[in-house]
């Protein structure tokens, strides 16, 4: 039943994160329905009657008191050792090799998502805060470097190709942000001063939304950006076609 | 009767006060316990209007407030249109207003300060200067807060957890939080010395820690936390205050660049120590709002299903359990700042356990339902709801508290709905409760039932109707603190029209709180007079007392405690209640 | 009424209780120092060169401060013992004592700031001054805090004695209780600002 509140799936890992979520509202919702049931049936038998007194020890069996904290308590160790934590060390700190996957830099700054790719040469080119000029070169990037030379470099377009990693660098230029695709499953702050891996795989094609979860500003609300997965063939031409345009715009400079 | 108007000339020392010293600057427990009471209810009361003005542009982003815009200057609310800024003090504002000027006082300052002493048979707290001190550092603290939204650029605006670097590059408002924060934190300190020394020091003869009703187990284990863990934040408060006036980079590594502008500090700093300070603090923090309410809870159900409370020691140990595990959760606020798998897992493990003891508390406070002889007046019915809201708000802590599954719902609206939940129809309900239980306590007159049921009811409505949404709207992945509400999300396009829901809801929450206020104003001169032990309770402040108590020295001739908190419906007892002072 | 146990001990915690809120406030306190330590400690292990306090600040002088504040803690308790033997005079004597020690701490501490500022050594340089001038200034508060209470004692407040011997002879102690934790504070900071 909660599948239908939440956003569509198209990740790899999501999968798990879903079951994981969905089976703990199961238990949530057994131990409301449980706790209301007992709780209702005792406000209409115990309600005040004439003549009636009140029972000074009540219920006398503690033991099922103690075996349902017990239970809870174990069932809740399940969830964190036997899902939580293998889930989380899969979908947080297990990393494709860099060969095999898409690299992508994500540097946020208020209120944008800038994505850098390395281009062709797989290198990204050197970065430096000097260079920085808010409408031209958001991110700095050293135009005179090598490796730059192909870089593609776009403001609030992500995309991607389907079935394949895609490793994201995550940074941020001033403030805290939180790198959110609420399709992926994938939820990362980013923080001053750090570069945080992010790992996923699309495994479906569509246009879809960056969001930022954390408070960054009077912007925060806007600081949405596009997140599009394309089939391989599709984003190679998408690339090809922005590495050509990154090469025109470099050779006027 | 003769022998009590002999001893009552005999412990009043007859010297007249002026009425200054006498309301204003007392240092009776009691009418300092009623001033932190009224303070923080119009804090309270302020800080539901901050929430449901921005609650308008949740519903209709972008569309001029109508009625009521011309109160605002053209900075914040131009030609009646909220902007961003605004809004986002109006967030800050009104989670540090709830939490530090509203719940806190009121649970800890008010009722602690009022009913701790009368119910373990004290004349007074063990320092009347210093409680004195501590209300007035609160209300100085409770004015800077509000100077926030005089000066220029209005009042801070990144949130109650003020986060760097973004707190340290916000206006001037931020600055002024940290100093109105500063002084909560001292008055808090002050206060929970207060408490703690009276409860250890001046329990009456024959009260034994295992006697203590309760509420006052709940006070102590709270005053132990805000002792312990309000230093963290003031450290932090004060690095953040050389951040911002002295230059320093505490919160910030080197080469920030804001809107174009490399940052001039010295760098080295690190954003995360904020958090772990703060959180340090904020964790334990949530379980100051809980436990008084708990407490509260607990007294008015033994009272009102005229049966010992099921399980007390359990209860208590729960409690002091709870407040040591603490200690040890507060990074689980932190799961996607990519601390690593390591430290995710401890914390994780951490939060499971300290769901065990509140899950102890609350079955325990449900059986003990079982066999009672269960009177609904409108305390009980506040009562009796906190159970199952409670439940409701502990139980979406569960998945929050499990790293993975906390990674879609972190700082969505899944988050607000979880603790408004435990905060708002879970302590709110039960300070609620509080007040119409212990108003004939300390007027003399209790208030009107009728008044009561209307409020409960209408409340219970609409309080779910603000917050059970939110859930969903959290699980469809939209961001908490959006000025748009999250209109701009393509993902939240299908849950928008819930936006409207919850905010007509906020404002017919606050219109259902006019029964009470009326009730609150008249009842002081209309309820009905009552006798000294209006509930039949059986712990001291009603059975060893008139009400209102005796204004000097709380008794007439201290009592003597003979037995546990909650002795009623005793087996051969003629009456259903056996009071504690009772050889 | 009277509040009870503000000068006979309660038998079953066997404390009076300012000697215990003495107590719980340092807690508090040890939290607050503990914190900034901890923050101290975080960002050192986070920076990638961290300045020798030796070479920066002066040891010689620190030490001299420590030994004044050392000795300041010495003449607190003479001064608390004095009363315990009912001598108010010898009283008197050491507490002043103790004010002028702490007083001396306090230009010294002044002299050192102002020097530092004199080299262009500001908060805001680096993350060692920063930390530095932020510990240290808010050991200052507290013993600014510390002497406030002490001159009080001495001054106005000693009138107490003649009407309350035992309760102020209570307040003398609970006030050197704090004034060895401000001494304490400094004991920590010294070898950790300066030495190591
Ligand atoms: C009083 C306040 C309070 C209390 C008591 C709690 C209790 C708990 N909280 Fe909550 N929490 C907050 C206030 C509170 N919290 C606030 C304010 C925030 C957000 C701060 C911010 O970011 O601004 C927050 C955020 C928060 C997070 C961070 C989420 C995020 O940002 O991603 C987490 C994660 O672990 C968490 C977990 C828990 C857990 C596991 C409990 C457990 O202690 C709960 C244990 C209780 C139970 C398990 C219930 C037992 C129920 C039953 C047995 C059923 C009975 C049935 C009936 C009665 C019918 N909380
Ligand atoms: C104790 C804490 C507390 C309480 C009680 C509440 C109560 C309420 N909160 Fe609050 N809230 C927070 C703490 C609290 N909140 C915090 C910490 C945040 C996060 C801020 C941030 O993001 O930084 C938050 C955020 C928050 C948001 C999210 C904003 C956003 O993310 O953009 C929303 C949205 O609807 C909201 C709504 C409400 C509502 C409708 C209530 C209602 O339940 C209020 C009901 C109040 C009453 C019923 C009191 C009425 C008082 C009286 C009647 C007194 C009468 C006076 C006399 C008799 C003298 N809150
Ligand atoms: Cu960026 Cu919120
Ligand atoms: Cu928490």
């Amino acid at each position: 039943m909660l599948e239908k509140y939440l956003p569509v799936n198209i990740s790899t890992h999501g999968g798990e994160i879903d079951t994981l979520l969905i089976n703990l509202h199961y238990l949530m919702l057994v131990l409301f329905v449980g706790g209301i049931i007992f709780y209702l049936i005792a406000l209409v038998k115990f309600r005040q009657k004439e003549g009636c007194k009140a029972n000074y020890t009540g219920i006398k069996n503690t033991k099922i008191a103690v075996a349902l904290a017990l239970v809870v308590a174990v069932v809740e160790l399940v969830f964190d050792v036997m899902y939580s934590v293998p889930i989380w060390a899969n979908v947080t700190a297990t990393f494709p090799e860099p060969k095999d996957a898409l690299e992508v830099r994500i540097i946020a700054q208020q209120f944008a998502w800038n994505i850098h790719y390395a281009g062709p040469d797989g290198k990204f080119g050197k970065t430096d805060p000097k260079l920085i000029d808010e409408t031209d070169n958001p991110l700095g990037l050293d135009r005179e470097d090598a490796n730059a030379k192909d870089d593609v470099t776009t403001v609030n377009q992500l995309h991607v190709p389907i079935n394949k990693p895609v490793l994201v660098y995550l940074s941020t230029k001033d403030v805290i942000h939180s790198f959110s695709l609420p399709v992926m499953r994938v939820k990362q702050d980013a923080i001053p001063g750090m570069i945080i891996p992010v790992t996923f795989q699309a495994t479906k094609t569509g246009e879809y939304q960056i969001a930022c979860a954390q408070l960054c500003g009077l912007g925060h609300y806007r600081m949405v950006g596009f997140f599009t997965t394309h089939t391989q063939e599709d984003f190679d031409n998408w690339m090809s076609g922005q590495v050509e345009a990154a090469k025109a715009s470099d050779s006027e400079w | 009767m003769d022998a009590t108007t002999v001893n009552l000339h005999k412990t009043h020392d007859h010297h007249e006060e002026s009425f200054i010293r006498k309301y204003v600057f007392s240092v009776d427990h009691k009418v300092i316990g009623i001033q932190y009471g009224i303070t923080a209810l119009i804090f309270l009361f302020f800080g539901f209007t901050l929430m449901m003005i921005m609650r308008w542009q949740l519903a209709y982003p972008g569309e001029p407030i109508p009625f009521i815009s011309s109160w605002f200057s053209e900075t914040s609310m131009p030609g009646g249109i909220m902007l961003p800024e605004f809004y986002n003090s109006l967030g800050a504002m009104h989670g540090t207003i709830m939490v530090f000027l509203g719940v806190v006082p009121l649970a800890v300052g008010a009722f602690g300060n009022y009913l701790v002493p009368i119910q373990i048979g004290a004349p007074d707290m063990a320092f009347p200067k210093l409680n004195m001190a501590s209300y007035w550092v609160y209300f100085i603290g409770g004015i800077v807060m509000l100077v926030g939204f005089f000066v220029p650029g209005g009042a801070a605006n990144s949130g109650w957890t003020a986060y760097p670097p973004l707190s340290n590059i916000a206006t001037t408002g931020q600055t002024v939080w940290l100093f109105g924060m500063v002084f909560l934190i001292t008055s808090s300190l002050l206060g929970s010395v207060n408490i703690i020394v009276t409860i250890i020091q001046l329990r009456a003869e024959g009260l034994s820690f295992m006697r203590l009703p309760f509420f006052v187990w709940g006070q102590l284990v709270t005053s132990f936390l805000l002792l312990l863990a309000f230093p963290p934040l003031e450290a932090a408060g004060v690095l953040q205050l050389m951040d911002r006036l002295a230059g320093t980079s505490f919160f910030m590594p080197s080469g920030l660049v804001v809107s174009g502008q490399v940052l001039e500090v010295s760098g080295g700093g690190s954003p995360l120590l904020w958090q772990h300070l703060f959180w340090f603090l904020a964790h334990p923090e949530v379980y100051v709002l809980i436990l008084p309410a708990m407490g509260i809870i607990a007294e008015i159900i033994a009272n009102n299903t005229r049966k010992p409370l099921w399980g007390y020691k359990s209860i208590v140990y729960s409690a002091i359990f709870l407040g040591f595990m603490s200690f040890i959760v507060w990074a689980h606020h932190m799961y996607i700042t990519g601390m690593g798998t390591t430290i995710n897992s401890f914390f994780q493990t951490t939060t499971m356990i300290i769901s065990i003891p509140s899950i102890i508390i609350l079955t325990s406070l449900m059986i003990s339902l079982w066999g009672g002889s269960i009177r609904f007046n409108t305390p009980m019915l506040f009562a009796l709801a906190f159970l199952p809201m409670f439940g409701i708000g502990g139980l979406t802590g569960l998945p929050l508290g499990l790293s993975a599954s906390d990674i879609p719902l972190h700082d969505t609206y899944y988050v607000i709905g979880h603790f408004h939940y435990i905060v708002a129809p879970g302590t709110i309900f039960a300070l609620f409760a509080g007040i119409y239980y212990w108003y004939p306590k300390v007027t003399g007159r209790a208030m009107n039932e009728f008044l009561g049921k209307i409020h409960f009811w209408f409340s219970l409505i609409f309080i779910n109707g603000i917050f059970f949404p939110m859930f969903i709207v959290g699980l469809a992945g939209v961001s908490r603190r959006l000025y748009d509400g999250g209109a701009s999300y393509a993902h939240a396009q299908d849950i928008l029209y819930l936006n409207e829901l919850m905010s007509v809801s906020a404002w017919l929450l606050g219109l259902a709180q006019i029964p009470f206020i009326i009730n609150f104003f008249m009842s002081m001169f209309n309820g009905k007079k009552t006798e000294a032990n209006h509930w039949q309770a059986t712990t001291l402040e009603w059975a060893a007392t008139p009400s209102p108590p005796v204004p000097h020295a709380n008794f007439i001739e201290i009592p003597k405690v003979y037995r546990g908190p909650y002795e009623y419906s005793v087996p051969g007892h003629s009456t259903d209640f056996t009071p504690q002072n009772q050889a | 009424m009277q509040i009870p146990y503000t000068v006979e001990q309660r038998q079953d915690t066997g404390l009076i209780n300012s000697k215990l809120g003495i107590w719980l406030f340092l807690a508090s306190e040890v939290m607050l120092f503990g914190a900034l330590f901890s923050s101290y400690i975080l960002l050192r292990v986070g920076a990638i060169e961290w300045p020798r306090g030796a070479e920066i600040l002066s040891v010689p002088i620190a030490f001299t401060n420590t030994m004044v504040l050392i000795t300041s803690s010495i003449t607190m308790v003479m001064a608390w013992a004095s009363l315990m033997m009912k001598n108010f005079g010898k009283f008197k004597l050491y507490l002043g004592l103790t004010i002028l020690l702490g007083i001396t701490f306090l230009c010294i501490k002044g002299f050192e700031y102002n020097t530092k500022f004199q080299h262009g050594l500001f908060p805001s340089t680096n993350t060692f001054m920063a930390i530095y001038f932020t510990l240290t200034g808010l050991h200052v508060l507290h013993v600014i805090g510390g002497l406030i209470v002490n001159i009080y004692l001495w001054g106005p407040g000693a009138k107490m004695w003649k009407t309350e011997p035992e309760h102020f002879t209570n307040r003398v102690e609970v006030s050197g209780l704090y004034w060895h934790f401000v001494d304490l504070v400094w004991i920590f900071l010294f070898p950790v600002l300066y030495l190591l």
